[in-house]
């Protein structure tokens, strides 16, 4: 046996508590923000979104033009100095309309896409999680809420309230949970068999906890794309809506109208369609990338 | 699994039944009727009209008479339409909208997964940013306005495509790709999203341990279990995809029954609201129950017949 050197080595001072926790614990959602912040994308849709909600409040009253004033002298315009996305057919200034527009179009999509997170995750997720009876009856309401004609309980909505964004608002939470139920439920079908929430039910997890804790973080995935298919698929049902005579009634426009009235005049002022389909573009690039990140932040696998 | 069936196919009886009376009662709230025009019809006319459609017949009547007839598949004589049933514009109107939508389905199906898979094998690379690019136009853009720009692209300028109508293969192309530009750049993210979870999970490194090919991982392995939100969508779209698409169908001049869910409601054809939307319901419900069983498929351990144990 050798014997080693005393030089060679030196006692570690013991540190005073080597139990003591060096980082603060950090809950689930306070992990995922941080998480969120490290990603650029998500960031960058997220600044996006924040300056377009900016524009949309101020924009319009910045203008030096009102949303409705026409000027027929200078119908057509492409955009120039004066008016930097050109003009309408009655001469009202576009960038005003866009970002007046802006405030109906994130408003619709702000509002369906909370529904559809509220209501939809959690209709699917209890439906999917009790399965056997309780899953037949709630998906078969479902499914009678997804037969009925959209356009005719819109009429009749409309005609017991009075026509509007309130109304709006109301059609659109009927239906726009639904897609995102059926697409929860499946996913927790498939989730709860799995062994990590057998284990959950064994330490004696309360359902409550098991359906928010352990089942929905690992079905963020599917809901966050569908989250972002909800918000353009409803910004185009208020302009079809509109176009039907159901939705906001003129002079106010939703980019969905600006965009459908702009289309109408694709060949001699393509700029009518182009500043509003630009602003529903990047939107929903914006949305896309910001959904990306939250995926990756909210999913309970990378968490360190 | 046969009880299963039984129990679901009579769950879709009595849905079915729901619906249609939900419909019922929903369209005879509405204001205005099918003969109700500007130009006031002097009364006898309109009493001899309301007769022959039974309309001056008290609801219940009418409701009950409306079911004993649709339990003979009969949906009646559309209001708006002389001389034509129900059963002839869904006849006439259905097999073309299902062609188109079968057909754009299709191309949903196919390129949204495969699309799907190679940006999902090929994360944050110029394939993944590519795939992504493309289903965010596909997300943003609608389509009456992917409809339009086709048109004058390929028929304007080009002249490669016939701008409208139906009955040649060529007039199918454009609307096909204007339908599925949705669902395929929703089913391209949903398959790269589920994709890169399943991928990162344990049971694929051991496949990929084990040195399975990589289709082998991906297509017996990993896609399968990918694939799960995708059916779910897959039932709802079946049948509004099938059932025709009213602006797709009104922008190229194409004769099928996508309109008729519009106009009908509008025109208070009341026979011809059933009639569609009865049709359009049971071709939803049995796609979500084609779907529920499909889940077992994908997922052996999902038990959607049976209860809780």
């Amino acid at each position: 046996m050798q014997v080693v050197p005393q030089l060679d080595f030196e006692p570690v001072t013991r540190k005073a508590n080597p139990e003591k926790i060096i980082r603060p614990s950090t809950t689930y959602w306070q992990d995922a923000w941080r998480r969120l912040k490290k990603h650029r994308l998500a960031m960058a849709g997220l600044v996006i979104i924040s300056f377009l909600l900016v524009t949309a409040a101020v924009g319009p009253v910045l203008s030096p033009y009102s949303y409705s004033d026409q000027s027929l002298m200078e119908t057509n315009q492409p955009p120039s100095a004066k008016h930097w996305f050109g003009t309408d057919n009655l001469g009202r200034d576009l960038l005003t309309r866009v970002l007046y527009g802006a405030r109906i179009s994130l408003a619709i999509g702000f509002v369906t896409s909370l529904i559809s997170l509220g209501i939809g995750v959690t209709y699917g997720a209890v439906a999917g999680f009790f399965g056997g009876r309780v899953d037949n009856v709630m998906m078969r309401i479902v499914d009678i809420l997804y037969g009925l004609p959209f356009v005719l309980y819109v009429i009749l909505l409309m005609v017991i309230l009075e026509p509007g964004l309130k109304t709006i608002f109301i059609a659109l939470g009927i239906v726009y949970w639904l897609n995102m139920a059926r697409i929860v439920r499946g996913e927790i079908l498939s989730l709860k068999e799995r062994e990590f929430i057998l284990a959950a039910r064994v330490t004696g997890v309360g359902t409550g906890r098991i359906i928010w804790r352990h089942l929905v973080p690992n079905a963020m995935g599917p809901i966050i794309v569908t989250m972002t298919l909800v918000i353009p698929e409803a910004i185009f049902t208020e302009a079809f809506l509109s176009y039907l005579g159901l939705g906001v009634s003129a002079p106010v426009a939703s980019w969905g109208v600006l965009a459908s009235e702009g289309y109408q005049a694709i060949r001699s002022y393509p700029w009518q369609l182009f500043f509003p389909a630009l602003f529903i573009s990047v939107t929903m690039l914006a949305f896309n990338f910001l959904g990306d990140g939250l995926r990756d932040a909210l999913d309970p696998r990378m968490r360190k | 699994m046969l009880q299963y069936t039984i129990r679901r196919l009579l769950a879709i009886l009595v849905t079915l039944l729901v619906i249609a009376t939900l419909t019922f009662v929903l369209m005879h709230c509405i204001p205005g009727g099918p003969f109700a025009s500007e130009k006031e019809l002097p009364p006898p006319i309109l009493q001899n009209i309301n007769a022959r459609y039974h309309l001056d017949w008290p609801l219940w009547k009418q409701y009950f008479d409306y079911l004993a007839h649709l339990a003979r598949w009969d949906l009646g004589p559309s209001f708006k339409y002389e001389s034509m049933t129900v059963n002839d514009i869904i006849n006439n109107g259905f097999p073309v909208s299902a062609t188109l939508g079968g057909i754009a389905l299709g191309i949903a199906v196919i390129f949204g997964i495969t699309a799907g898979i190679i940006a999902s094998m090929n994360q944050y690379k110029w394939q993944d940013n590519l795939v992504m690019f493309l289903a965010t136009i596909g997300f943003s853009v609608p389509s009456f306005i992917l409809a339009s720009l086709f048109i004058f692209v390929f028929s304007y300028k080009l002249g490669w495509l016939p701008a409208a109508l139906w009955g040649s293969p060529q007039q199918v192309i454009m609307p096909a790709l204007a339908l599925s530009a949705l669902p395929t750049a929703f089913i391209a993210r949903m398959v790269r999203s589920t994709m890169l979870e399943v991928l990162a999970q344990d049971y694929i490194r051991t496949a990929w341990a084990k040195g399975l090919s990589g289709g082998l991982v991906v297509y017996r392995h990993a896609l399968k279990n990918a694939l799960l939100p995708v059916f779910s969508y897959l039932g709802p779209l079946t049948a509004q995809i099938l059932t025709g698409s009213f602006v797709v169908e009104r922008i190229f001049a194409i004769p099928g029954m996508g309109r008729h869910f519009v106009t009908s409601i509008a025109n208070r054809d009341y026979t011809t609201i059933m009639g569609v939307t009865i049709f359009y319901s049971i071709i939803l419900l049995l796609a979500n129950f084609l779907v529920d069983i499909a889940y077992a498929y994908l997922d052996p351990r999902i038990k959607v017949a049976g209860g809780k144990e």
